[in-house]
């Protein structure tokens, strides 16, 4: 490294990638928990259904951000 | 202050020793060659099994009517499965026949996974796609049989792929969503978020202390500092595994009950 480059930046872009990938289900999985515990608070006696329907909802969305993280060693 | 900034910079060009994805395909340690080849992360595994084989025999032998303090923890853990997972989605009638099901996955994934943080052992025996997968075939095999008993098997693919209220053009859309779902991307799903959860956890904790040992030891410059917030960011990240070990087998126990749960008929 001479004194021109001061900082080098080095590694791979895909990390950026699954970063920016994460957002959006990030958000997502805040939404379902929000509004699950929104609606358990409203009518608690629907607690064990809505916590069944959020657990669906969590798995589909965290599935999304999870395929990041093994794309990125698949096509490695 | 250039000298100091390159000094730093030239280091860490160097750079720690990151962990890759060749910690999770350790060399064959015994029966080298042979189908029955023994890794660093199946040894792990075998010593689990029989660790829990062996204190839930040695409680089961020992249960008398009255428990003892130890009997009362594991009835305590076994009922917690029972009441907060199967019965809490599936209710008692259904329920029941789930019990020892669930009860073994969450366990079994909860000690595989504890294992990622215990001293010695330091990787999560699910973190190689095998253990998940067999896991979630388990589950996969379980609601398939539990559709075709309770339901048949075209009624039961017809309500999962046809959903109630759709309008027919959205059919066009959603049959093949909803096929590839039951088929594919629920056992899928199941297996990627274990593992990618510890492998993602082990990175982490690995990447923490290798770090450390970089900064503060090796690289003798004003980074030290960086190492000592590392060296506490590992221990941070250490209980977040163990957190995250116990989150990993309630969200599989819980998902495997309600993909069970949805092979019985609306009520």
């Amino acid at each position: 490294m001479d004194i021109i480059t001061l900082a080098e930046v080095s590694g791979n872009l895909s990390a950026i990638g699954y970063g920016l990938a994460a957002i959006g289900p990030g958000i997502g999985v805040g939404i379902v928990f929000g509004k699950a515990i929104e609606s358990t608070a409203r009518q608690p006696e629907l607690g064990g259904k809505i916590q069944t329907l959020m657990w669906i909802g969590f798995g589909l969305i965290e599935f999304l951000a999870l395929l990041g993280i093994v794309a990125g060693f698949i096509f490695a | 202050m250039h000298e100091t900034l390159l000094s730093g910079l030239t280091l860490a060009a160097n750079g720690p020793e990151i962990p890759t994805v060749d910690e999770f395909l350790p060399p064959e340690i015994l029966f080298a060659g042979t189908p029955f080849a023994i890794n660093r992360i199946i040894l792990v595994r075998l010593v689990m099994v029989v660790i829990m084989l062996a204190v839930l025999g040695v409680s089961a032998a020992k249960a008398k009517l009255i428990p003892s303090r130890w009997q009362g923890f594991i009835e305590w853990g076994i009922e917690y499965v029972r009441d907060k997972i199967v019965y809490e989605v599936m209710g008692e009638t259904r329920g029941k026949r789930y019990v020892p099901m669930i009860t073994t996955l969450f366990f079994t994934i909860l000690m595989f996974n504890i294992c990622g943080i215990i001293p010695g052992m330091n990787i999560a025996a699910t973190a190689t796609i095998m253990m998940p997968l067999a896991f979630a075939l388990w589950t996969f095999v379980q609601y398939w049989r539990t559709a075709c008993r309770e339901q048949g098997f075209f009624t039961y693919l017809k309500k999962e792929c046809i959903p109630q209220g759709v309008p027919a053009p959205v059919l066009i859309i959603a049959i093949p969503i909803q096929l590839l779902d039951v088929v594919v991307i629920r056992p899928v799903s199941l297996t990627v978020r274990l593992f990618a959860n510890m492998l993602a956890g082990h990175i982490i904790v690995a990447l923490c202390f290798s770090a450390t040992q970089f900064f503060l030891i090796e690289a003798h410059n004003w980074m030290a500092a960086f190492g000592a917030a590392t060296f506490v960011f590992g221990f941070i990240m250490t209980l977040f595994e163990g957190f995250v070990a116990y989150l990993q087998a309630f969200i599989f126990a819980t998902l495997s009950t309600v993909y069970i749960n949805l092979s019985y008929p609306e009520d």
